[in-house]
């Protein structure tokens, strides 16, 4: 089975300081990866440069494309890289607000990436919108209003009807549930689980929260300091930490 | 002739401008960065057209500017004025007579031909800039030909006005390439941008040139099930009575009293001496203004 995303060596510096290095790993086709870590452990800079928004300086990473399995999208040209970045990646910002358009309505945004890929009949684009925000359980009668009249757990949930509508392959997420409240969070992560069930989505997220990884991660990666310190199952690595750091982590969660 | 320069500019200025035009018409509807040059008159005024029209003038020209379509409107006399006194050039307000045209926000009802040159006035040149604030992003849009905000902006008009409302400063894609801002003329103008003439589109402020050779494909974006249409007030004119041409509608009392009257004045001059008398018009005389 061809691995969805190949990632090997990828290292990206800030002048003499390290983002991340020396981080390898294969992702396959449904397979949802958890990469945890402390503020400042690399995680973002991490998710950045798979995506494409950061260049890394070492490494390569390798999508099965559609139409020529396969290909280095750090060596892909911009337009190539792009064009993935609106059809078969999605990426889910943490603060709502940076991926998605606030003086657009919601049915707009939904739309955009749909209109991106030469959709120009606007009934039908409509009736998608609607179908996507539904599915998120955003009413249809929310539909010309725009984000900024939205919650910050709608604001969340827009974006991800938003970033889904194309059927993407893969999907990128930075802290999709920070900032959000517990009974929100746990209504997102439903959604998010179900979704990505019923479309065999992959997904790399980066979180500070175990509990996410503990609930959508198949496999997760423990990062300190921009090196990857430990991985495995997400039970397994969560149930028996290794590491003194991932120890520390686990032990670091209150109780209720 | 007068103590400037001909056509105000200094002559290096007018050859930057000029290779700026010939690089903008040899990529049609692609913005041409240029190095804008105070003109003595305000940002918004027309800085841009000013420029374009002293670096097209030839002492032989006749000049003809038009605001909203008529001769006679501050802006428009002003700038006739500056090309009268700095390039000496004859100005005329009949559109089939004049070589240069500089216009704001509309374009003469009669077809240009192949030896006229029309200048526009731009405010804006970036049809993307109210979707996409960064210009960095706007410019790769344009490079990578990644137009789909565009259409963000004609659905949110439909969503929310049940139509196309966007009804000046309508986008149109150019020769299958480049989408660009053609200016705030009314959509009504926007078939009328597949002409004959040569159409050069500058913007002082911003400092972008801009053009469409002559025959060039010129489509106005649309949705398949919202199809561009043209639109102009559902009347004819009061004057002349033309029932083909962009009116502009007149308070003439305060007891709900209106007229409709061509835009275009040179147009509406032109049929009132040909005899044509509209529903409010009166014979045409020649001392009456």
């Amino acid at each position: 089975m061809t691995p969805l995303l190949q990632v090997e060596n990828i290292a990206k510096f800030y002048g003499p300081r390290i983002g991340c290095t020396d981080v390898s790993f294969d992702l396959y086709p449904g397979e949802v990866m958890g990469i945890v870590g402390e503020s400042g452990s690399g995680k973002s800079t991490l998710l950045n440069c798979l995506a494409g928004h950061l260049t890394p300086d070492r490494g390569v990473v390798r999508f099965d494309t559609r139409s020529e399995g396969l290909r280095d999208t750090i060596t892909m040209s911009e337009p190539e890289r792009r064009m993935l970045g609106r059809t078969d990646w999605a990426f889910v910002h943490q603060h709502a607000r940076d991926g998605l358009r606030m003086n657009v309505s919601a049915g707009g945004n939904v739309g955009e990436r749909l209109m991106a890929v030469n959709a120009r009949h606007y009934g039908e684009i409509r009736a998608e919108a609607i179908d996507w925000l539904g599915r998120v359980e955003i009413t249809e009668d929310r539909i010309d209003d725009r984000p900024t009249a939205f919650s910050g757990g709608m604001q969340q949930r827009l974006q991800i009807a938003r970033n889904l509508v194309t059927g993407p392959r893969l999907v990128f997420m930075d802290e999709p549930t920070g900032g959000l409240d517990v009974s929100v969070q746990a209504r997102l992560l439903d959604l998010l689980r179900g979704l990505g069930r019923e479309m065999n989505l992959s997904a790399i997220i980066v979180t500070h929260d175990l509990a996410v990884v503990r609930l959508l991660a198949d496999r997760l990666m423990v990062m300190k300091d921009g090196h990857v310190i430990e991985t495995g199952l997400t039970d397994q690595v969560l149930d028996d930490p290794q590491h003194a750091y991932t120890q520390l982590l686990v032990s670091s969660v209150l109780q209720v | 002739m007068s103590d400037y320069n001909f056509a105000y500019l200094d002559e290096q200025t007018k050859r930057m401008i000029r290779r700026a035009i010939l690089k903008g018409l040899a990529i049609p509807g692609y913005q041409v960065p240029f190095a804008s040059r105070e003109m003595p008159m305000p940002y918004g005024w027309g800085t841009g057209g000013v420029q374009v029209s002293a670096a097209v003038l030839t002492p032989d020209d006749t000049f003809k500017v038009i605001d909203q379509g008529a001769d006679d409107t501050t802006n428009a006399v002003s700038i006739r004025r500056f090309f009268q006194k700095t390039a000496g050039v004859a100005v005329t307000e009949a559109t089939s007579q004049a070589s240069v045209i500089q216009t704001r926000h509309r374009i003469p009802e009669e077809d240009l031909r192949a030896d006229q040159i029309l200048v526009y006035q731009v405010p804006i040149p970036e049809p993307l800039r109210f979707l996409e604030p960064s210009e960095v992003e706007t410019r790769k849009m344009h490079a990578l030909e990644e137009y789909g905000l565009m259409h963000v902006k004609l659905y949110e008009d439909i969503s929310q006005h049940g139509d196309i409302a966007t009804a000046y400063a309508y986008p149109v894609k150019v020769e299958g390439r480049y989408v660009m801002d053609p200016s705030p003329i009314p959509k009504f103008d926007n078939p009328k941008l597949e002409m004959a003439g040569i159409q050069l589109f500058g913007a002082g402020r911003e400092q972008r040139i801009y053009a469409i050779p002559p025959y060039t494909q010129v489509v106005s974006l649309d949705f398949d099930d919202y199809p561009f249409q043209p639109t102009k007030a559902d009347h004819a004119c009061d004057l002349c009575g033309a029932q083909d041409s962009y009116l502009d509608e007149l308070l003439v009392d305060d007891e709900g009293g209106r007229m409709f009257m061509c835009s275009d004045t040179d147009y509406c001059a032109t049929r009132r001496k040909q005899g044509h008398v509209g529903a409010q018009g009166v014979p045409y005389a020649e001392d009456a203004a």
